[in-house]
């Protein structure tokens, strides 16, 4: 029986998380876990996370697991989720500039203030609801998931790598940002596959199954 | 491509059953609220409210139940609102399984509970309910009061400068009810779900008086909502939340099918 290991390191509510993983493949034992040992000895990891950047990094730091987050990223599959996409670049610019964890070389900024859409309408701020996701390039992750299926978001900051080769996809939100990271062993996502039904299930099972190859 | 506008069944929970009152009275019993859900999410619902509107104190237990059962397996965003007044309320609603929580009275008794929750939990989670009811007269401008309790208390707090207040504060989402609608199905108050929409920043959920999908489809063209909720068509599957979708899609409005 494989393992996944959830990191529990106090921010939210990783009910959701640990339900969706159980429902994806019924045959992994899903662990939800605040100690080092725990995530280093699970198959894979997956790194969640909702609220504010500067706490995350607190509670990652003050703990010991960014060191263990940063282990992981080196050594086998790696998903993170939301929140925990964005503590896996290298800063974000969220409360006054925060540190992150250098995983993945680049910033995290803000939706651009007084957003319109086509017809002239604003956007909203959070990005909030379901949209598109354009895949970039072949992934085991994206198996058996239409092109241009519909995640669900809910975020007011994004990803921009350094390296464009890392975009494994992009929504519009009007203008394409980067919402799915991958390099080597790491993927990340901004949506919630958690809470993105089917499809979102079909990713989390797609992840239970990677052996961290591209 | 872009966001598709979101369409939100309502379960108003009453002692663990599903209720619908026309203006808080006539309450008619609809089901049982995980079968109901379970259902919605097979149609496509992008996600699913329950008001908890359960009076007494003891049998609060019952929603958490009711969340914890649907979040187990129903994976879309799920908020519970009714009765939420502490951040300890939060926490034990986010720890079933729930995504958000709605705020209402709570908000108005004590506009800082609003700021707390959202340090706390995230403003991604704290969805602040508002029950407005137009106060003007037909030849003035429009002006919407704030009600408590059901709609019958008023607070002579005017609405959009309120929604500004509670975005301020950290609201993530208004979910904005019309008193003088709820219940009638005579469709959304236009003028206000649009003065709201236009004034913040954040996502509205228009609500209150959906009688048939071309209100749905109104309330995102002109009353501006980024998402449209209603519990009495959906219920007593009057129609399917497919076909809304549907007829959405075919009055041009971008939905997820």
């Amino acid at each position: 029986m494989s393992s996944v290991a959830v990191i529990d390191y106090g921010m939210g509510n990783l009910h959701s998380i640990v339900k969706a993983l159980q429902h994806a493949d019924p045959e992994v034992d899903v662990v939800c876990v605040s100690d080092a040992d725990a995530i280093l000895r699970a198959d894979r990891v997956v790194f969640p996370g909702v609220g504010a950047i500067r706490d995350c990094m607190q509670a990652l730091n003050q703990s010991g697991l960014s060191d263990v987050i940063q282990q992981v990223a080196k050594s086998k599959p790696l998903l993170g989720i939301c929140l925990g996409m964005q503590a896996l670049l290298t800063d974000s610019e969220e409360n006054g500039g925060t540190l992150c964890l250098d995983v993945f070389s680049g910033h995290v900024i803000h939706f651009p203030e007084s957003l319109k859409d086509s017809d002239g309408n604003s956007l909203k701020i959070p990005h909030m609801g379901w949209n598109q996701v354009h895949q970039l390039q072949q992934h085991p992750l994206w198996e058996n998931i239409p092109q241009d299926s519909r995640f669900y978001f809910v975020h007011s900051y994004y990803a921009q790598p350094d390296d464009a080769a890392i975009m494994a996809a992009t929504t519009q939100y009007p203008e394409a940002f980067t919402c799915a990271l991958a390099q080597d062993n790491v993927f990340a996502v901004q949506f919630h596959p958690e809470k993105s039904q089917a499809v979102g299930l079909q990713l989390l099972n797609n992840f239970l199954h990677w052996d961290g190859q591209a | 491509m872009s966001l598709a506008k979101r369409i939100i069944p309502c379960l108003d929970v009453d002692n663990g059953r599903v209720v619908k009152g026309v203006k808080f009275v006539d309450i008619r019993d609809a089901g049982d609220p995980v079968e109901i859900a379970r259902r919605y999410d097979r149609e496509g619902a992008d996600e699913i409210t329950f008001l908890d509107i359960t009076a007494t104190h003891d049998n609060r237990d019952t929603i958490v139940h009711v969340v914890e059962q649907v979040a187990s397996e129903v994976f879309i965003p799920l908020t519970v609102g009714g009765g939420i007044r502490t951040l300890e309320d939060i926490r034990r609603m986010l720890n079933a399984g729930a995504d958000k929580v709605g705020i209402n009275s709570a908000a108005v008794f004590n506009p800082d509970f609003v700021r707390e929750a959202a340090e706390r939990f995230g403003s991604q989670c704290i969805v602040v309910a508002i029950d407005a009811k137009k106060v003007s007269s037909p030849d003035e401008p429009g002006r919407w009061e704030i009600f408590t309790h059901g709609g019958r208390k008023p607070t002579g707090i005017e609405a959009i400068a309120w929604a500004k207040k509670m975005v301020d504060y950290g609201a993530g989402e208004i979910l904005l009810t019309s008193m003088d609608r709820d219940g009638t199905r005579e469709g959304f108050d236009l003028p206000l779900t649009r003065a709201i929409s236009e004034a913040v920043t954040v996502p509205v959920i228009a609500s209150g008086g959906v009688g048939n999908l071309d209100h749905l489809a109104d309330g995102i063209l002109e009353g501006k909502a980024d998402a449209v909720l209603a519990a009495s068509i959906f219920h007593f599957a009057e129609y399917t939340i497919e076909q809304a979708k549907q007829h959405m899609a075919s009055r041009g409005i971008e939905v997820r099918l």
